[in-house]
């Protein structure tokens, strides 16, 4: 290691540890037994939700499920985070919707677990469209009465009518400080909550 | 004294063959037994025995067990090892013989150590600091002083059944009544069974193996047949079906006693359905639990089978208990009955704010969807507003897969933000990530 000049002037710097970007609160909270989804645009913030999410759970000693249509989940992230991966099942669908519904639905039928996410965000909306409501609806009626909570994940609402709690995230800024890269600051607006 | 008999061959009667000189025989792997032997008569007979043998059959007579069955599978013929000359009689073996696991085999590979000889030569203490107690314990193997009793196989009962086909299966379905059938069977002799084994016998000849490992001991038939079925329509056989062979690991049954305050989780017997069914839909290697490899490798893990057991539970169940007691509950929405209440704490306005440390541990790194492979991002233009970097790593430039590479983390003018980076070896871009 060098003087700061120096390391500058090679255009090596070690790096910072980033900027805490959790989504600490949300509106309404994840309810159990009912389906919530989360959408917005890339870089809206939805992983960093499902991550304090399954943080969250796995730090109830419960075990939760990712369902990863587009295999676009980082351990290395996750597990930074603070989720314990140990108690994570992550199914790799490899971009196609109908294993994903197909293992979420299963996934609810067999029960016990606390939470199951079903990630369908990288998906081609016009594929996500085309999934019959009736899916939608199925996986409603197989949470109903069950202490799992299921998070959709998705770019556009395409599960808003069968949803008990519907979130759009948006992000508002990247934090930069010193040409480091920090984090992200999100913010998460709820547009659907049936009144309990 | 202890004598080992080794032979190349596996039809020859080894296991006999030790019985006669002495009822405490240790079947060793790779076709070699060790047994006791004490009398001159008997090591004359062994002698005897080796010399009018077939080709191939070795023994060795040695004052370890361990050293013995080195000595028969090097050395061959018949060899008597005199207390104190062990490791001069095994100096020339090649290393390969000891057994090591991989990764120390590669290491001491790597360090130029090729015989039991210059293995037995290097420093004890420097050994055992840099391979740890497996170190130490190969070195004395090595040397010919690693002392321990023999270890006689118990017979274990086994449960199995069998049925030969008049004519040739070729559908699952009558399959499944006949699996059905023998797992009855095997069900009324054992009380759980911990592991199957399945083998179809083909028209062809060939045979179609399968062995079952269970997370927890089961006897439901049910649960047993419908892993079976899942894993036949997965991997169909390639011919007609004309002989079944079913064999149980038998176990004693799950006791479990269930708490008013144990955490949520799957039932073992139904999760190993679930898994079962979903690895069917996305392949086996798609579905398990992450586990971060220890590399500096960007991004490597291995998928874990899953296994959702309460052993997991590293802090007390109660303390757990109470620390969910202690979260805000509230109502669940109209028309879902089983809430227990929401997970974040009710808010009316939310932002996502930077935590409290306390609270919320710091991320190390903002949470990214990864693209797998890498895209490559030769040709591609965008307007980056700003960037942070180059991170350079590199690793692994002492295997036949080195990877070097500088790293960006850069915001575009949409406002998206994304980690790329540049492979040194190939001078080539690729997007990696991008922060969500």
């Amino acid at each position: 290691m060098g003087t700061p000049a120096l390391r500058d002037f090679l255009g090596f710097r070690a790096k910072p540890p980033a900027e805490v970007i959790p989504v600490e609160r949300i509106p309404g909270g994840l309810v159990r037994g009912a389906v919530t989804e989360i959408c917005g645009p890339a870089g809206s913030g939805r992983t960093s939700l499902l991550i304090a999410a399954l943080r969250e759970i796995t730090a109830r000693q419960e075990f939760c499920a990712l369902v990863d249509s587009s295999d676009a989940f980082d351990p290395h992230s996750a597990a930074g985070a603070g989720v314990e991966l140990e108690r994570l099942l992550w199914v790799r669908c490899g971009g196609n919707a109908g294993h994903a519904l197909k293992a979420a639905d299963l996934l609810l039928a067999g029960g016990g677990f606390g939470l199951v996410a079903l990630d369908l965000a990288d998906l081609d909306p016009g594929a996500l469209r085309r999934i019959p409501p009736a899916s939608w609806y199925r996986l409603r009626r197989a949470i109903e009465n069950t202490p799992t909570i299921l998070l959709v994940l998705d770019r556009e609402p395409v599960a808003r009518p069968c949803a008990s709690v519907a979130l759009e995230m948006q992000r508002q800024e990247a934090v930069w400080s010193d040409r480091l890269f920090q984090g992200m600051r999100f913010e998460a607006v709820c547009r659907k909550r049936k009144a309990g | 004294m202890f004598a080992a008999l080794h032979s190349p061959d596996s039809s020859f009667p080894l296991l006999e063959c030790a019985r006669s000189f002495s009822p405490f025989v240790e079947r060793s792997s790779g076709q070699t037994v060790v047994f006791d032997i004490s009398s001159r008569n008997a090591l004359e007979r062994l002698q005897k025995l080796c010399a009018g043998a077939a080709a191939g059959v070795s023994a060795a007579v040695a004052r370890n067990p361990d050293t013995a069955i080195y000595a028969a599978r090097g050395l061959g013929g018949f060899t008597r090892i005199a207390p104190g000359r062990e490791a001069e009689a095994l100096r020339n073996l090649p290393l390969g013989l000891l057994g090591a696991a991989p990764g120390i085999r590669e290491t001491l590979e790597r360090w130029g150590v090729r015989t039991f000889g210059e293995l037995g030569a290097l420093p004890e203490k420097g050994i055992v600091e840099r391979l740890g107690a497996e170190g130490g314990r190969l070195r004395k193997l090595a040397r010919g002083e690693f002392e321990r009793p023999l270890v006689p196989p118990e017979d274990e009962p086994r449960f199995e059944e069998e049925m030969d086909l008049e004519h040739p299966l070729e559908l699952l379905e009558p399959l499944s009544f006949l699996l059905a059938r023998l797992l009855d069977q095997l069900l009324k002799r054992v009380e759980a069974v911990a592991a199957l084994r399945l083998r179809l016998t083909l028209e062809n000849g060939a045979a179609h193996e399968r062995s079952l490992r269970l997370p927890v001991p089961m006897r439901d038939p049910r649960t047993l047949l419908k892993l079976l079925q899942l894993y036949l329509q997965a991997h169909p056989p390639e011919a007609p079906i004309v002989k079944v062979w079913i064999s149980a690991e038998a176990s004693k049954p799950r006791a479990l006693q269930h708490g008013l305050f144990l955490p949520l989780a799957p039932e073992p017997d139904q999760l190993e359905l679930t898994l079962a069914r979903i690895a069917s839909l996305a392949g086996e290697a798609n579905v398990g639990s992450p586990e971060l490899c220890d590399t500096h490798r960007p991004g490597a893990f291995v998928m874990r089978r899953f296994a959702a057991t309460r052993s997991l539970n590293r802090r007390s169940t109660l303390s757990a208990a109470y620390r969910t007691a202690g979260r805000p509950l509230g109502r669940a929405p109209s028309g879902t009955s089983g809430g227990l209440g929401p997970v974040f704490p009710q808010a009316s306005r939310v932002e996502a704010v930077k935590a409290a440390p306390d609270r919320w541990p710091p991320y190390r790194e903002p949470p990214q969807r990864v693209f797998r492979p890498p895209r490559q991002a030769d040709g591609i233009w965008r307007n980056v507003v700003q960037a942070a970097g180059p991170w350079r790593t590199s690793g692994d430039w002492w295997t036949a897969d080195p990877w070097a590479r500088d790293q960006w983390d850069v915001a575009l003018a949409d406002g998206s933000l994304y980690r790329i980076f540049r492979d040194l070896a190939s001078e080539r871009w690729f997007l990696e990530a991008s922060y969500d």
